[in-house]
């Protein structure tokens, strides 16, 4: 019956999301698509944080390489747009099940030790010399932001550069959402979550652990790759420096605000990450990461479970 | 012949830093199996003290004593406010935890001394007895000054009644609870001494690569490297260790593949220590019980 009565709202919703972008300007557009990416981002490292009880402190590195495969795609060999996405997920799911071989020996502290390293080394191979020839070194790559396919304008807004990306970033968020709410909700998602809990019992149930986790580290980066790609479109320009390891640490904090082991969860922590930065830059630029900080820290004493744990507490309470 | 042994040495000076940072985390990763994290910043900030102590025209080793002294209170009361209540949280709460500290000591080294790049004076001499062309005053100065440190922490605890207190929380807490040791005061000590050792490497380490809130993350990383190849619960081995991956690093860097990659070489060696041998050179095997 819930589901029958609540059909209105979702359409409503979606009509809200299709007109939004004709409303506010181009620039706000674009944070709105970053926003997105974000949630995607947050999705995949959700995946394995949340769900596979696995650490990463290293997601940020994934982000890079999905938005290098796209960037060195369009701009070396011309492949169009739409077309590096896949391409970048399925690089992403083949370096995610690379590292996610030592991730089988290594536990809890390890694992996001080995997975700090990987981020804080990320910049410095992308700026390797003999690289240079596909990631322009310390330069990066710049792209050009594709053009729209049709024309036309709506409260008499133009179909911009910008507002065509966030159609198409919309359409891949909701298509990845789509797959992770399936694959999670489902019978893998049920052993990835039993082999965080206990993965004795998992295994004697037929829940084969090395592949599960393994799989569950590869459907992560290749969620993270996707966003990564998207990112690289989106803002037409790649550099190592961009993907430091605050990158990764954003990442956390999003999963952390958002709620961890929750997939609308993503949302909320894609938009604390991308607009609560732009209210703190304002105080002074290392405000943001103060802020951060201390959300990291009161989050984990206040609300372990993040905005969505405040949110189902609130459903149980009524 | 011999720009190698010029190799080893600087890198013997180098490993004395890593060993340092290696032992911080030791410290703490014996007594409460956490990695902290937040280790490189922590040193960086204590750093950015002692430097403001010196614009205010202290001597340099009475702002060293006096940045040590806070770095220790500091380490102790960031055990006891911000640790203490999720010592026994999952790993993850933890990990959490300490990255959030490591933003926010980032965020205000930034905010306090701002980003621009600082010259940290040594306070050692440029000419003398035994420094030749083979060691600089400030390469042979730190080296003293860390072995020195890394002496006093071991007498410290081979020979204070403190110090056994401290090994016996570490080893066995509820026995050491029920002889009547503060344990979680003695996990706030190891946190003080943690901080105050990772001051003196950010202090030995700045004239060399200059003051800014990122100065130690590729230091942390190869002291993580270190501690690692060590055993990670045995302080003689991440000393060890912190000398045998400063002279590698700077030997793969001058002969093998350039200095670009320095980081990552710590990551390979870091993922390849964990993967082939995750108890280090030293360290204990750990067997858990299921």
């Amino acid at each position: 019956m819930n589901q029958l009565n609540r059909w209105p709202v979702w359409v409503i919703f979606g009509l809200g999301l299709i007109v939004l972008p004709f409303l506010i300007k181009d620039f706000r557009v674009f944070q709105l698509s970053l926003m997105l990416i974000y949630a995607i981002a947050l999705l995949g490292l959700n995946i394995l944080t949340g769900y596979g009880g696995q650490i990463s402190l290293g997601h940020g590195a994934f982000y890079a390489i999905g938005g290098y495969c796209a960037a060195i795609l369009m701009d070396r060999f011309g492949v169009p747009y739409l077309a590096t996405i896949p391409v970048a997920a399925g690089v992403c799911f083949a370096a995610g099940i690379l590292m996610g071989f030592p991730a089988l020996r290594l536990g809890g502290h390890y694992l996001a030790l080995a997975t700090f390293a990987l981020a804080l080394a990320m910049p410095q191979l992308l700026k390797f010399k003999h690289f240079e020839a596909f990631t322009g070194g310390v330069q990066g790559i710049i792209l050009m932001k594709p053009t729209p396919p049709v024309e036309f304008s709506l409260f008499g807004q133009p179909l911009s550069e910008d507002r065509w990306l966030y159609f198409m970033v919309l359409a891949v968020t909701v298509i990845m959402f789509v797959i992770a709410r399936n694959l999670l909700e489902g019978r893998i998602g049920r052993a990835i979550v039993a082999v965080r809990d206990q993965p004795i019992a998992a295994g004697a149930l037929g829940v084969n652990l090395a592949v599960t986790k393994t799989i569950t580290f590869g459907v992560s980066a290749a969620f993270t790759g996707v966003a990564g790609a998207l990112g690289a479109i989106t803002v037409a320009f790649v550099a190592p420096d961009s993907f430091n390891v605050f990158l990764s640490i954003s990442f956390l904090v999003g999963v952390v605000v958002g709620g961890l082991a929750s997939i609308p969860g993503a949302i909320f922590g894609a938009a604390f990450i991308q607009f609560v930065p732009n209210i703190a830059d304002q105080i002074s630029k290392s405000a943001p990461w103060a802020v951060y900080g201390v959300f990291l820290i009161a989050l984990m004493y206040l609300a372990p479970n993040g905005i969505m744990g405040i949110i189902n507490r609130r459903k149980k309470g009524i | 012949m011999e720009a190698f042994l010029l190799q080893v040495l600087s890198g013997v000076t180098n490993g004395g830093i890593y060993a340092a940072v290696g032992l911080a985390l030791v410290m703490i990763y014996q007594s409460t199996h956490h990695i902290n994290f937040a280790q490189g910043e922590m040193a960086t900030f204590a750093t950015y003290i002692a430097w403001a102590l010196i614009q205010l025209g202290l001597p340099y080793w009475i702002a060293f004593a006096a940045t040590l002294v806070i770095a220790f209170a500091g380490g102790v009361a960031i055990q006891r406010v911000i640790l203490r209540p999720v010592e026994k949280a999952p790993v993850l709460t933890n990990v959490i935890v300490f990255i959030g500290l490591l933003v926010i000591f980032n965020a205000v080294s930034g905010m306090l001394f701002d980003h621009t790049i600082k010259v940290f004076p040594s306070p050692f001499p440029k000419e003398g007895l035994l420094i030749s062309k083979y060691f600089s005053g400030h390469q042979l100065g730190s080296t003293m000054v860390t072995l020195a440190v890394l002496l006093c922490i071991f007498s410290f605890l081979r020979f204070t009644p403190i110090g056994l207190a401290m090994r016996a929380a570490a080893l066995n807490p509820d026995s050491a609870r029920l002889v009547g040791i503060k344990v979680s005061w003695m996990l706030a000590i190891g946190w003080g001494f943690a901080a105050a050792v990772g001051a003196v490497a950010g202090m030995m380490v700045a004239p060399i690569v200059f003051l800014d809130p990122n100065m130690m993350s590729g230091i942390l990383l190869y002291g993580f490297a270190a501690a690692l190849l060590g055993g990670i619960d045995n302080p003689w081995g991440a000393v060890i260790g912190g000398l045998i991956v400063g002279v590698l690093e700077n030997l793969l860097g001058a002969y093998v593949i350039g200095t670009e990659l320095k980081l990552t070489v710590a990551l390979v060696l870091i993922v390849a220590i964990l993967t082939i041998k995750p108890d280090g050179l030293f360290g204990k095997t750990v067997v858990t019980r299921v």
